[in-house]
């Protein structure tokens, strides 16, 4: 037999749960002791990587020929910039990633809709796609050509069949994904088909989706690229080429890394929409 | 609303419930059940977990539309399911008024919210809610809508037991003021006790037992006439009293 006796415990304070029913959490904290080094310690090793190059350019360890010191590089690019090159350049090859961009995620959007949503879809559409998508995309060019011939055409269908799929695929599993009891909820206060898709579908699919267009956007510039090799007379693809003709390794490494800050341009923009999108994923208040 | 077999309710009942039989797999969860909830009627249904007390309840929200019998309810049924299901891209006001057709969603949500203590609360992010308070929205989302009948999915199980007391005053004065008629599954036989017009026991698929409970609300646990039916209830679903103070 147990005997519970209650003493009243002198004036110490109440326990800390006991008297908090709803109250939220304590702020987390990091252990004690232990901070962490600064965000700018990253630039470190890059700086001293483009230290090095520099050094060893300067005293000739790499041979200008194969690949210019970063000096060169950089006094190439603004010559390139001056004497009116680059930005046409430039504005070709953005131009040939956009529009392909545009049309490839605008389909890849439409086709993971029908398909997450209907059965009908999913059985009519679902096995054409996964097919594209073994498809090594690449391998298409021979056949683009043949079937677009060598103006912007295949260029672009090139980067629309790269966006598609990414975009497709991740879509698709977030629609999904999302919560049959979210579904439930949209029944029981009645939002019909189209208010499901806009207050449930898509917002639960959107950080799959952003997923997507990030994993999309890599690809359309790398299927850009590889179009840009064959047959092109603009753009930056045409600039490394003619470069590579006349031997001026400097234009083809400034290219490769206009294209790769282009990539990272675009990056940053799906990025910057992500942290607007999914704020609520973070639970801040605006 | 969602698409419902048949409305077969007469005037003065939120839910009629007529020969339903319900089977999963062969396997018979409801079996030729009965079961009126007239307008304003508080009624909590009680069973063990595997009684079929979910499967009714998601019949009467018309989430499950293939079963024998008749399911009629009043015009407008909502849910307060057993965990808040707000949607954590929606703040919290724009949840309590999903899909409802009003000139004034801002005033409609920041009073429904009010009523239910989160007054205050319209712009923030679900995530950032405690368990009551996302529950207590939940509430707000169902309320909002004045329906005929509020069905409780054991709403408060999951909930501290301070919480879930506060939460049962608020109920019941929510359903002092609407008045929908309510039905409340639970396996927690106080609670039922405390709120309830009427108890019910799910047996295998049938109302093996019921009971009103025609005391005054608030109602003192330790009511004698309460701690009859505590025990009548606890035996019908199968537990021993010996050994229990």
């Amino acid at each position: 037999m147990l005997s519970l006796s209650t003493r009243r415990r002198p004036l110490s304070p109440p326990a800390p749960d006991s008297t908090v029913p709803e109250g939220r959490g304590p702020a987390r904290r990091r252990p004690a002791g232990r901070t962490d080094p600064p965000a700018r310690h990253r630039w470190i090793s890059p700086l001293a990587l483009l230290l090095t190059w520099q050094a060893g350019s300067a005293v000739g360890l790499i041979p200008e020929r194969l690949l210019p010191g970063p000096s060169t590089i950089a006094a190439t690019g603004l010559e390139l910039l001056r004497d009116g090159t680059l930005l046409p350049a430039i504005g070709t090859s953005l131009q040939r990633v956009l529009i392909g961009f545009g049309i490839g995620a605008a389909a890849g959007t439409v086709l993971a809709v029908a398909t997450g949503l209907s059965r009908w879809g999913e059985n009519l559409l679902d096995p054409p796609m996964q097919m594209l998508r073994t498809l090594p995309i690449f391998g298409l060019i021979p056949l683009f050509i043949l079937w677009f011939g060598i103006g912007e055409l295949p260029k672009v269908a090139l980067v629309v069949i790269a966006v598609v799929i990414p975009l497709y695929v991740n879509t698709y599993a977030g629609i999904r994904g999302v919560d049959a009891r979210f579904h439930e909820v949209a029944r029981v206060v009645g939002l019909g088909r189209a208010g499901t898709l806009r207050h449930v579908v898509l917002p639960g699919a959107l950080p799959n989706l952003l997923v997507g267009l990030r994993l999309s956007l890599g690809s359309a510039w790398l299927a850009l690229i590889v179009a840009e090799q064959i047959n092109v007379d603009e753009g930056l693809g045409f600039m490394i080429n003619s470069a590579r003709e006349f031997l001026r390794t400097d234009i083809v490494v400034f290219g490769l890394i206009v294209y790769s800050l282009l990539g990272l341009a675009t990056d940053s923009l799906v990025r910057l929409l992500e942290r607007k999108a999914l704020v609520w994923r973070r639970g801040l208040r605006p | 609303m969602a698409p419902r077999t048949a409305t077969l309710t007469t005037a003065g009942e939120a839910a009629a419930v007529r020969g339903v039989h319900k089977a999963f797999d062969g396997r018979t969860v409801l079996d030729d059940l009965d079961l009126t909830i007239v307008e304003g009627e508080f009624v909590a249904l009680l069973g063990r977990s595997g009684s079929g007390k979910s499967t009714l309840l998601r019949l009467l929200a018309g989430l499950d539309l293939e079963h024998g019998g008749d399911v009629g309810t009043a015009d407008s049924v909502m849910v307060a399911f057993q965990e808040p299901r707000l949607l954590p891209w929606k703040k919290v006001g724009a949840n309590v008024v999903l899909g409802l057709d009003t000139d004034d969603p801002r005033g409609r949500a920041s009073s429904a919210l009010g009523e239910v203590g989160l007054a205050g609360h319209a712009d923030a992010w679900p995530a950032t809610l405690s368990g009551g308070e996302a529950q207590r929205a939940s509430l707000a989302r169902a309320l909002v809508r004045d329906p005929g009948l509020l069905l409780l999915d054991e709403p408060f199980g999951a909930l501290d037991a301070l919480t879930r007391a506060t939460m049962h005053d608020l109920v019941l004065r929510l359903w002092e003021q609407h008045r929908p008629g309510v039905l409340l599954v639970t396996h927690d036989v106080d609670e039922a006790l405390q709120l309830a017009d009427r108890a019910l026991v799910l047996t295998d698929g049938r109302i093996s037992w019921e009971s009103a409970i025609d005391l005054e609300r608030p109602r003192h646990r330790q009511d004698p006439r309460l701690l009859d039916l505590r025990t009548e209830i606890l035996a019908e679903l199968g537990v021993d009293m010996n050994g229990t103070p």
